[in-house]
């Protein structure tokens, strides 16, 4: 049975946490009011890492985001890896589980990125095959979240936004919107972001990320967007996602910020951007 | 009508990510009809830059000693040969000391390998589980005889490394500055008294007598074996680094 008593992330600005900012934010978090971990920090037996996170869970919401759990890879989920996030859920009670639709594994060889997959039939078999096994060992419903694209598969059957629409219905998961994510995929691809929010099952979204991306070329001259999380959010990204909340409704925003990490006052300022998107959502 | 294009395996994907001259796997485009090119040197970049950064974040005495620039060189290689087997990148490069040893560019530096033990040690006392310290008063409030019969628990952050080289020296030069080491080889402990990993010189016959007590031996024997390497190991000396290192947590005594 899928336990769906914890209460959910709040429709607030959160961030995804880093420990140079501990202090910080047990000090003065305004207007900052979950926070976001990579559940794969946090899976040593002890120590600091372990310490500053019980800590935290006393003051925040916390929402578990897995980078390593490679959803939609080819061989079977490592059994060892979900054990141990079952375990983290488990001391931890976070508000929120989500993960990626992408692969990171494959064998034993683990990658550390975030690698694209085609979407097709039989891709859309094994990552739901996969999810429904995340939701059972976890005992609860995950978020999915949308990938930034490169490139693209000849291979693919059905656009992205219907392939998430159909995992979401087959396995009953949320989905995780990264509105960065589908700036940085509509600009390499040539596609037009607003379309893609409006294809968007906008109703199953428990979650919106916001990071920075940096600009690149492709071999032809077309510009080629990276989701480096390195910067603050572009300016039509934050466009962007008001066109998303305007038909959403308040989402519980995320600020990723994960490279050339700045003090806090730099992503505290990014927060209260992002708590102004929230404030200004028409009634 | 095309034929349906065929799939792109991610054991292809795969070979081409981890291997720069590789050519990109068919059936990958740049999304305007031409084929993805650079595109996919995205994915390569990110791989070898974030493994990189593992490698580099993660041996920080390597990196004091040889500077950033010679361990990106290290770590080049190494993640095509030893790619992380585990999403928990903190326990990223196990393999790198037995690297090293058949690394042919740096095969002078032969106590490399012993380096990169001592980060991977200090790595895994930062993660290991929690303990409450052994009060000292229990210890020194013991009678001789009831001493020599305790069975000493030892605590899970605690490491032993023993080198054929001054790895102690080493250490502090590498982050504390000081002599040049002087040849000998030296025992190390890392323990951690709170959060914060600890690297302690142990005197003769130290190495021996934890060895001993990781063994469930009592300290009578453990200082027999330590006597077997040294004359005359200096107990309280090591029981003292012990119990400053927070690396006793319980002792059991015979009854």
């Amino acid at each position: 049975m899928l336990d769906q008593t914890r209460p959910p992330l709040p429709p607030l600005p959160g961030v995804g946490f880093k420990p140079q900012h501990y202090l910080d934010l047990l000090d003065d978090p305004a207007p900052v009011g979950w926070l976001e971990i990579h559940a794969e920090n946090y899976m040593g037996a002890g120590g600091r890492p372990i310490a500053m996170l019980r800590h935290l869970a006393e003051r925040f919401p916390i929402s578990v985001h897995g980078v390593g759990l490679s959803i939609g890879g080819e061989g079977p989920l490592d059994p060892a890896h979900l054990a141990r996030l079952r375990g983290l859920c488990d001391w931890l009670h976070p508000a929120s589980f989500s993960e990626h639709l992408a692969w990171s594994t494959h064998d034993i060889a683990f990658f550390n990125d975030l690698l694209p997959l085609p979407y097709t039939a039989a891709t859309l078999t094994r990552v739901a095959d996969h999810i429904d096994q995340v939701q059972e060992v976890l005992g609860r419903p995950m978020l999915l979240e949308n990938p930034s694209s490169y490139l693209a598969f000849a291979e693919s059957e059905m656009a992205e936004t219907e392939f998430l629409a159909e995992v979401s219905r087959r396995t009953g998961c949320g989905l995780l919107l990264d509105v960065n994510n589908v700036f940085v995929s509509a600009v390499n691809l040539g596609l037009d972001p607003r379309a893609y929010v409006e294809a968007f099952p906008l109703e199953k979204v428990g979650e919106i990320h916001l990071g920075g991306h940096d600009e690149d070329a492709d071999d032809a001259g077309r510009p080629l967007l990276i989701d480096s999380h390195g910067r603050e959010v572009a300016d039509p990204v934050w466009s962007l996602l008001d066109h998303v909340l305007t038909r959403s409704g308040p989402r519980p925003l995320l600020i990723e910020w994960d490279t050339d990490v700045p003090d806090w006052p730099v992503l505290a300022a990014e927060a209260t951007r992002a708590a102004s998107a929230l404030e200004r959502i028409p009634a | 009508m095309n034929p349906r294009p065929s799939p792109v395996a991610q054991a292809t994907f795969r070979e081409a990510l981890l291997r720069p001259d590789a050519a990109v796997p068919e059936g990958l485009g740049d999304g305007h009809g031409g084929p993805a090119g650079r595109r996919f040197a995205v994915y390569r970049n990110n791989v070898a830059v974030g493994l990189t950064d593992a490698v580099l974040e993660g041996f920080p005495t390597l990196r004091a000693l040889l500077g950033e620039e010679a361990l990106r060189a290290i770590a080049a290689p190494f993640l095509r040969a030893h790619p992380p087997s585990s999403p928990l990148m903190f326990r990223y490069g196990a393999a790198l000391p037995a690297f090293l040893d058949d690394f042919a560019p740096l095969a002078h530096l032969e106590y490399l390998p012993d380096v990169a033990r001592l980060d991977l040690a200090l790595r895994a006392a930062y993660h290991a589980a929690d303990a409450t310290p052994l009060d000292p008063a229990r210890l020194s409030e013991l009678p001789p005889e009831a001493l020599a019969g305790a069975r000493l628990t030892l605590a899970p952050a605690l490491r032993l490394l023993r080198s054929p080289w001054p790895l102690y020296q080493i250490w502090q030069l590498a982050h504390h500055d000081g002599p040049p080491p002087q040849a000998r080889a030296e025992d190390l402990l890392i323990a951690r008294p709170a959060f914060d990993p600890q690297v302690y010189l142990l005197p003769p016959g130290g190495a021996v007598f934890l060895q001993a007590l990781a063994r469930g031996a009592p300290t009578a024997e453990a200082a027999e074996a330590a006597s077997a390497e040294t004359p005359t190991p200096d107990l309280s000396a090591i029981l003292g680094l012990l119990l400053q290192g927070g690396a006793l947590t319980d002792m059991e005594l015979p009854r």
